[in-house]
C-alpha cells in the first residue's frame, strides 16, 4: 500500500592497509554525517575481509576508502571480494594520494569515484549521494 | 502455512546477508518488512536479550565487547545491535560503536549492527524490538542491545530486553544523582564500569546508599564492578545475567503478556502510519485549534483524536 519511504544513505568510511592517518577520513566522515548520512566509522588497518564483512552486515549503499600510501593498489582486491560476497551493488569510493595510472586501474577495478586532494565538500557530498541511489537500484531485493 | 520467500527461508536458517537485509527492511520501514516480521512471529523467544544502557562514555561499547568474549567462549551466537542517536536536524549519524568491537569482527559467530535512532514511528523502542525479534528468528542467542540512555531511551530498553544492564561510571560528572530517577527502576543489573579508576569506589558507595534508600523490593539488583580494559569483574557480569535470565526464563509464563504488549505497540504504530498516510490531519483541525487555545489539554486532545479516527478512518 504505501510507497518505499526515502532513507538516509548508510556509508561506510573506513582504511585499508598499513597507512593509520585517518584525519582526512575523519573529517569526510562528518561532512557525509552533516549531509544526513548514517556513518559507520571503523579504526584504520582494517583487513579486506573486515571490510567485506563489515559492508554486509552494516548494509550499507556505498564505502569510502581513505588512502594516502599505497594502500589504495588493495581496492581492485577488495571489489573482487565484494562480488564474491555477493555485494556488487555497493558503490565505492576512493579518497587521497592516488596517481593517475592508478586512477585507471582502480576505475577499471570497478571503483566508482576517486577523490583527491582538494575535493570539495560538495562534491563528496552530491557524488556519495548520487551513488547511494545507484546502489539502491542495484540492490537485490529481500 | 504458505510457502516462504528464498529471504525467509536463509533469514530463519541464520544466513547474514538475509539477516543484514531485513533489518534494513525493517529500519526503512519498507514494506516488505510486515511480511518479513509476520512471518517470523512463530520463531520467536528463544533469543535471551540483554539491554545494555547508560551514558555516553560509561564504557558501555567497551564492556559489550568484554561481553561478547564471554558469550562467545561459552558458544553461543551473537547479535549486537547497537544504536546512536541519529542528528535531530540533519538526520546524519556517526555511528562508532562497533570500534570498540573491532576484535569479533571476522567471528561469523558474531553479528554486529549499527543503528541510528531516526525519527520512527512509534518511537525507538518499536523498530529495535522488530530488529532484535529478526535477530531471535535468525537464531543468534545471546542478542545484545546497546542504547545511549538519556531520557526516554532507558525505558524503551526496558520493554525489549529479558536482562537490563545499566552502566555507570565515575567521572563523568554528578551523574549518579542525575540519572537515578529513570535507571534504578529498570535495572535488574547495576555496573560500575572503569573500577580501575580512582573514583570507582565512591560511585560504587553512593549507588548502595540510593538502594537504600529505595522502597523494599522483592528482587535485588546487584552492583557489579568491572574494568572493560583490563576485563575484571567481567566473569562476575555473565554470571549475573545468566542468573538474572533464568530468572526470566521461569517467568516466561509472562510471555502472554509480552504479546499483548507487542500487539499493543504494534496496533500504535499502525495507528500513527494511519494517521500520516492517510492524512487524518484534516479529520483533526479541530482538536488541534482546541490545543492550540489550550481549550483541553493533551490528553483529552488524545481522546477525542481516537474517536474522530474511530469514525472517519479506522473502518476503510
Ligand atoms: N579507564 C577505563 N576506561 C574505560 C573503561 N571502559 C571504557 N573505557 C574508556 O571510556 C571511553 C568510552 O568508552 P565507550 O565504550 O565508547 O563508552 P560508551 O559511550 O558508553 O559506549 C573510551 O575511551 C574507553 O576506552 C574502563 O573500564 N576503564
Ligand atoms: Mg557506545
Amino acid at each position: 500500500m504505501s510507497e518505499v519511504k526515502p532513507y538516509p544513505p548508510r556509508v561506510l568510511v573506513t582504511k585499508i592497509g598499513l597507512d593509520g592517518h585517518d584525519r582526512g577520513s575523519r573529517i569526510v566522515a562528518s561532512y557525509l554525517r552533516d549531509a544526513g548520512m548514517e556513518v559507520i566509522y571503523t579504526n584504520p588497518w582494517q583487513e579486506l575481509d573486515s571490510v567485506v564483512k563489515l559492508a554486509m552486515e552494516e548494509d550499507v549503499d556505498v564505502i569510502g576508502i581513505s588512502s594516502l600510501a599505497t594502500d589504495h593498489l588493495l581496492v581492485p582486491k577488495l571489489m573482487r571480494s565484494l562480488s564474491d560476497a555477493g555485494l556488487s551493488h555497493i558503490r565505492v569510493i576512493v579518497g587521497g594520494i592516488v596517481p593517475d595510472l592508478d586512477e585507471m586501474e582502480l576505475k577499471k577495478a570497478g571503483v566508482s569515484r576517486v577523490f583527491h586532494p582538494g575535493s570539495t565538500r560538495e562534491d563528496i557530498i552530491d557524488s556519495v549521494n548520487q551513488l547511494a541511489i545507484q546502489a539502491l537500484e542495484a540492490r537485490p531485493s529481500f | 502455512m504458505t510457502e516462504l520467500s528464498t529471504g525467509l527461508t536463509s533469514l530463519l536458517a541464520g544466513e547474514s546477508t538475509a539477516l543484514a537485509r531485513a533489518i534494513t527492511a525493517v529500519d526503512n520501514e519498507h514494506p516488505v518488512a510486515r511480511d518479513i516480521l509476520g512471518a517470523i512471529q512463530a520463531y520467536l523467544g528463544k533469543a535471551l536479550v540483554v539491554g545494555f544502557t547508560g551514558p555516553p562514555g560509561a564504557g558501555k561499547s567497551t564492556l559489550v565487547n568484554r561481553f561478547i568474549t564471554e558469550m562467545r567462549a561459552r558458544s553461543k551466537s551473537v547479535g549486537v545491535v547497537a544504536v546512536d542517536p541519529s542528528s535531530p536536524i540533519t538526520g546524519g549519524a556517526l555511528l562508532g560503536d562497533r570500534i570498540r568491537m573491532s576484535e569479533h569482527t571476522l567471528d561469523s559467530g558474531v553479528f554486529i549492527r549499527s543503528l541510528a535512532s531516526r525519527g520512527h514511528l512509534g518511537g525507538l523502542s518499536i523498530s529495535a524490538a522488530r530488529i532484535v525479534d529478526i535477530m531471535d528468528a535468525a537464531g543468534r542467542e545471546i542478542v545484545i542491545l546497546e542504547t545511549v540512555g538519556t531520557g526516554q531511551s532507558e525505558v524503551e530498553m526496558a520493554e525489549i530486553a529479558d536482562v537490563r544492564v545499566v552502566v555507570l561510571a565515575p567521572g563523568l560528572g554528578d551523574d549518579v544523582q542525575a540519572i537515578k530517577a529513570g535507571i534504578l527502576e529498570i535495572a535488574d543489573i547495576l555496573v560500575v564500569n572503569k573500577s580501575d579508576m580512582p573514583l570507582a569506589k565512591q560511585t560504587v558507595r553512593q549507588l548502595k546508599g540510593m538502594l537504600a534508600l529505595r522502597a523494599p523490593v522483592e528482587r535485588q539488583v546487584p552492583i557489579i564492578e568491572t574494568s572493560a580494559l583490563d576485563g575484571k569483574g567481567i566473569p562476575d557480569l555473565s554470571e549475573a545475567v545468566f542468573d538474572q535470565g533464568t530468572n526470566h526464563a521461569s517467568t516466561k509464563k509472562l510471555k502472554s503478556a509480552d504479546r499483548y504488549r507487542r500487539l499493543l505497540a504494534q496496533t500504535t504504530a499502525r495507528l500513527a502510519e494511519t494517521l500520516v498516510h492517510q492524512q487524518a490531519h484534516t479529520h483533526l483541525k479541530t482538536v488541534l485549534e482546541e490545543l492550540k487555545n489550550a481549550d483541553i489539554n493533551l490528553d483529552t486532545a488524545a481522546c477525542r483524536a481516537l474517536k474522530i479516527l474511530n469514525e472517519n478512518l479506522l473502518n476503510d
